[in-house]
């Protein structure tokens, strides 16, 4: 069964995020996801600054607004997909994650699978 | 009518079988609406054969041999449904334990109390859960005990099934380097049983006395599947030396009595001795916990004779183990009472005074009801008046409200 990942990051008072994790503990995290064969998918994203949110009004106007997340205390800072039999062991993956310390979180959901 | 007795006798033997025999089907077909299904069908086809045929030598393997046939039946059916469960099947079939030989069902309970009780869940849903799989109450005995209608706690219930299947929170006990982060969620659920049944948070009456015993027959079942576990053994005592009290505590018109004007004559001595020997078991071996520290003072409370010889000095040392586990402002409540009662009213009001811009005391009735006792005896009758009329204004049950009334008057008229 899959699982979505969404690795929330906390964010400071200047909107910097709080996360104190180093590149190697997110090396060593990918690594171990890919050994253990569970890896699907994952990546970061650029700094939340350069995102943008596109709506199409009822008259099929395009708005196009910069990101949603300035109000936000904690903002989307990467995924991953994982395979794995069940959902307690996409939580242990989530807590080994250096996402979720430092005040950030990992929001865990099934993928939906229309074969049910 | 003899034959409807003889029915009400034999759900309540089913009440038992139920959650054991649930559980094995859980485990052995990993779907918990399949295995409810069947229970449920199982259970009906003894109704209608036992009285009839005469109950089985061995029931629970005729139960589960019975719900088997007609789950193989329910998946012929439905192809579509089987092949969906075949997948788990495989990784259940992986983890299944060997039948015992005697052939009497292996209990598989414990799986059972931990996916209820998954943290992932809502708080009212693992409740909920635990009540109708576990205790093996129907969906409209839980909906009474949560005062809802039977239609709507009949949707929480199948939206919690969903929720189960369609994330595959598994049916399975957490390794030994988890237990001591998911035990405690377990434990949690039951004592919420046990106190929305000991005073009850609304509703005309104050106990609810069912549901306070279906926590304890609870915790006995964990006590029996997790015997090394102190905090287990705690809850269990915590419980019944509350629940000892039960009979002293309302008055003849159903009125709440505190434990200082209870006829401990009325106390089950029978309870508070295995309350008691829970209690040594629950705080030797090992740091004391949460629910082992809260039965020792109800121990003290239930093994003194009257409130005045109470142990008052070893229940602060208690509560001021407790406030280290686990600091909350209810916790500093219940110390500076008893610290009233070792040092007397004026100790305890000042220690009571630090607490009041307390957020979360602010809607909680025992806070002013406390303060209005404290200042009565030290006649301040005034405040203690006004005291009470704001824990009247905020007590959930008919009996409190009674008894603050009485207490009001009582400093009204001097």
């Amino acid at each position: 069964m899959k699982y979505l990942m969404l690795i929330n990051a906390a964010l400071d008072a200047d909107g910097a995020p709080t996360g104190c994790s180093t590149p190697e503990d997110w090396m060593l995290f990918d690594k171990s996801l890919k050994e253990s064969g569970v890896y699907v998918a994952g990546n970061s994203l650029a700094d939340f600054t350069t995102a943008a949110a596109v709506r199409v009004d009822e008259r099929g106007e395009r708005i196009v607004t910069d990101g949603p997340f300035a109000e936000s205390r904690e903002v989307l800072g990467g995924y991953f997909v994982v395979d794995v039999p069940d959902f307690d062991v996409a939580l242990d993956w989530a807590a080994r994650c250096p996402g979720a310390r430092d005040g950030g979180s990992i929001v865990v959901r099934p993928l939906a699978s229309y074969g049910d | 009518m003899p034959e409807r007795a003889a029915d009400a006798s034999i759900e309540m033997v089913f009440r038992e079988e139920r959650g054991l025999l649930l559980a094995a089907l859980v485990r052995r077909f990993g779907d918990l609406d399949l295995a409810e299904e069947v229970t449920s069908e199982a259970i009906e086809a003894a109704l209608v054969r036992w009285p009839v045929d005469g109950v089985p030598p061995k029931p629970g393997a005729w139960l589960m041999t019975t719900a088997r046939r007609k789950a193989v039946d329910r998946l012929r059916r439905d192809q579509a449904y089987a092949a969906r469960l075949a997948v788990l099947q495989v990784e259940a079939d992986r983890a299944a334990p060997a039948p015992s030989p005697d052939g009497e069902l292996p209990d598989e309970r414990l799986q059972l109390f931990f996916t209820c009780a998954h943290p992932a869940l809502p708080a009212e849903d693992r409740t909920a859960l635990t009540l109708r799989c576990l205790a093996g109450l129907t969906t409209p005995e839980v909906a009474r005990a949560f005062l809802v209608p039977s239609a709507t706690m009949g949707k929480r219930i199948v939206r919690a099934k969903n929720r189960i299947r369609m994330a595959r929170i598994p049916f399975r006990v957490p390794d030994a380097d988890e237990l001591p982060g998911r035990l405690p969620g377990v434990l949690q659920v039951v004592y919420s049983i046990f106190t929305e049944g000991y005073a009850a948070s609304s509703g005309p009456d104050l106990q609810r006395l069912d549901l306070a015993e279906e926590a304890i027959r609870l915790a006995r079942i964990l006590r029996r599947l997790l015997p090394a576990e102190r905090e287990v053994a705690g809850l269990l005592a915590l419980m019944l030396l509350v629940h000892a009290r039960r009979d002293a505590r309302t008055g003849r018109d159903g009125d709440l009595v505190l434990l200082d004007d209870q006829d401990r004559g009325r106390w089950d001595r029978a309870m508070i001795e295995e309350g008691a020997a829970l209690v040594v078991a629950a705080l030797t071996g090992g740091p004391p916990g949460l629910y082992g520290v809260q039965a020792a003072i109800a121990a003290l409370h239930d093994e003194a004779p009257d409130v005045a010889s109470t142990d008052w000095p070893q229940i602060v040392a208690l509560y001021d183990v407790l406030r280290g586990l686990a600091p909350s402002p209810v916790v500093e409540l219940n110390r500076a009472v008893a610290v009233a009662m070792r040092d007397g009213p004026a100790a305890g009001l000042a220690l009571l005074d630090a607490l009041s811009d307390e957020p979360r005391l602010r809607e909680y009735s025992p806070f002013p009801a406390a303060r209005g006792d404290l200042l009565s005896r030290l006649g301040r009758l005034t405040e203690a008046a006004s005291a009470y009329r704001d824990a009247l204004a905020l007590a959930g049950t008919e009996p409190e409200r009674a008894h603050l009334r009485r207490r009001l008057t009582e400093c009204s008229t001097p």
